[in-house]
């Protein structure tokens, strides 16, 4: 390797400017991004914001996953456990039976199981559903809005930018600490 | 009872459109529990201290090959372990080129935080640009590693199309950084070309581009990192800098130009011919001007920026969504966009709304002058670079624009000399 460095043992000027600036730009560079980096509180991930998300149905489309990672989860807790799913049936449908043709879900994720007297037990099939908002949307217009959606973290890929984010009408997408990545909601506040 | 409630509020539709308990949760006395909710939690951290780990391993060892061991071949096997792991397994995400856009947003939305993964990946190629040059460009970026599979018969780019073209990624990256910064989007995310193969999925018109950019690839090096790339463009910055950096000939030039007709990038500089007294003082006289007209060009570029800020302004949603609302309440626009539809429906808080959008245009007056000064300086900047002569002894790889792909290598004939364990006093000195 002597013979390479052998131009180079002598600094000239041009090679001073150089390593001088040199030095400048490792000072700038690891400075301005360990100033940034020391606000932070570390990583973040996708979510919907139940609070703002207005069913579109963007999430089934536009996720760069097929099926979306965007699922549909149930909050029991808030449920009413309806016989009459607002969820479940479709509100223009040929009789009151559970054949798929009075679903709402095109895929038939959401499974009633009954509980008790006259109570009705919804789960959400999770690898079938696709994450559409169907039943979301009944759930949230006419129910209790215990049904809604969230990206599903086991899925999610974390995109830099979520495509379902910048296509989301409503601003819903937002990043969370991934400590905490999910945003449910609460007997609390919706009670 | 359920039955006739649901008659009930079927008429009155959905009036009551923001949950409440409509339905009182029951109290089971068959012992039920609700089933557990599950919630998966995100990949791991230690992930990300692998994909760190990976980087910087991955930036030694092209390091390593393109300066130490000069082996076009191990780089290519490193460029494609990259590509299936950055890319392929890893998605494409996170990358450094998009990662531009994180450090510029966390700088400007004060409650976005920049993640120290993301941060590390925009940081560690730039420190080794310091020292090694394009080292991430040569054998780590999954998005290079994608076109230098397909460039099978390399064209030269003639200059007057290559100088222009190699100045739109700095333009590229000052517009994905004032978006970024006012918390626009990410414009390099969206328009990415070749992440779409990595997920195998993406949009009509994003696998149209890619597979545009691959099919142009393959007659032209490496289009999208020497005609778009905006990280490329900070690196070309810092490259210049660096220690140590690809040296052609491993003794004394021979001046055959093999090199530079290998080069498919166009970074190869042939010497220079004795200068000419009379040129000189002419390009003395243009420094002197241009030197004179960068000021004047940037404060051009800010106006036209200024001017133009209204119109940039409108790619911002909550803009777009209030100019849309605006329009709809006066009766200036029929119907409803899906945006102002999801307005009203979670109340529609005019004022609000109206507020917000005249606080974020305020921020793009500015913002876009920034902009416009940027590209006034790169305009500026290149036409001074071109007027400035530097001497060169021998063929040489301009730092900026060299990806350290190796070609060079296997082309210069002292080399293989070196290689072969030939004396090289023969080529020395032989006129090409």
């Amino acid at each position: 390797m002597d013979d390479l460095s052998n131009k180079f043992n002598k600094k000239t000027r041009r090679e001073f400017l150089r390593d001088s600036l040199r030095a400048a730009g490792l000072l700038a560079l690891s400075g301005a991004v360990g100033g940034v980096l020391s606000q932070g509180q570390g990583e973040t991930v996708w979510q919907i914001d139940p609070e703002k998300c207005t069913q579109c149905g963007k999430c089934a489309t536009e996720c760069v996953l097929s099926p979306s990672a965007v699922k549909c989860v149930h909050q029991y807790a808030l449920c009413g456990y309806c016989d009459f799913c607002f969820g479940f049936y479709k509100d223009q449908r040929p009789d009151d039976t559970t054949g798929a043709e009075n679903q709402r879900c095109p895929t038939g994720a959401l499974q009633r199981s009954f509980v008790e007297e006259p109570y009705y037990q919804y789960v959400v099939n999770e690898p079938l559903c696709i994450g559409c908002a169907i039943c979301v949307r009944g759930c949230q217009a006419y129910g209790n809005g215990s049904l809604y959606l969230q990206v599903r973290h086991d899925r999610c890929l974390n995109c830099n930018e979520c495509r379902i984010a910048a296509a989301c009408p409503a601003q819903a997408f937002v990043r969370v600490p991934a400590a905490k990545p999910y945003i449910l909601k609460t007997k609390k506040a919706y009670g | 009872m359920k039955r006739w409630l649901l008659f009930i509020l079927g008429a009155v539709g959905p009036a009551a459109a923001w949950a409440a308990e409509n339905f009182p949760p029951p109290e089971f006395t068959s012992g039920y529990r609700f089933p557990p909710m599950n919630v998966p939690q995100p990949r791991a951290a230690v992930f990300a201290y692998l994909d760190m780990a990976v980087l910087v391993a991955a930036l030694a060892l092209a390091s390593y090959f393109a300066l130490r061991l000069r082996s076009r071949r191990h780089l290519f096997w490193l460029t494609l372990f990259s590509l299936g792991y950055f890319g392929f397994y890893r998605r494409g995400c996170v990358c450094p080129v998009g990662a531009v856009q994180n450090v510029a947003m966390a700088l400007g939305i004060p409650g976005y935080t920049l993640p120290f993964v993301v941060g590390f990946f925009f940081l560690v190629p730039l420190l080794f640009a310091l020292f090694v040059g394009r080292a991430y460009c040569a054998g780590v970026c999954p998005l290079g590693a994608a076109q230098e599979m397909v460039l099978l018969r390399p064209l030269r780019a003639p200059a007057w199309l290559e100088q222009p073209l190699s100045l739109v990624p700095f333009f590229y990256l000052g517009l994905g950084v004032l978006l970024a910064y006012l918390g626009s989007g990410f414009l390099i995310c969206r328009y990415d070309p070749f992440v779409a193969f990595f997920r195998l999925g993406g949009t009509t018109g994003i696998v149209i581009f890619g597979v545009a950019l691959l099919g142009l690839g393959t007659v032209i090096g490496r289009p999208y990192c020497r005609y778009l790339c905006p990280y490329g463009a900070l690196l070309r910055l810092v490259a210049p800098l660096s220690k140590w950096r690809v040296r052609i000939t491993p003794s004394d030039c021979v001046k055959c130009h093999l090199c530079a007709d290998a080069c498919p990038y166009g970074a190869i500089k042939p010497p220079t011919p004795e200068e000419d007294p009379v040129r000189r003082r002419e390009g003395k006289t243009r420094l002197g001007l241009l030197l004179l007209a960068l000021p004047v060009m940037m404060a051009l570029g800010a106006g036209l920026g200024w001017r133009v800020s209204g119109s940039l302004a409108r790619v911002e949603p909550t803009v777009s969504l209030a100019d849309r609302v605006w329009l709809e309440q006066q009766g200036l626009a029929l119907g409803t966009t899906a945006a102002s539809q999801a307005f009203y429906k979670q109340g529609g808080a005019y004022e609000e709304l109206y507020a917000r959008a005249a606080g974020i245009r305020e921020r793009f007056g500015p913002g876009t002058a920034a902009l416009g000064g940027w590209v006034g300086l790169v305009l500026g900047v290149r036409l001074i670079g071109l007027s400035l002569r530097r001497r060169r002894l021998e063929y040489e790889a301009d730092p900026g624009a060299c990806l350290a792909c190796g070609r060079c290598y296997e082309a210069c004939p002292v080399e293989h000399a070196r290689v072969e364990g030939l004396p090289v006093e023969d080529l020395v000195g032989a006129e090409p």
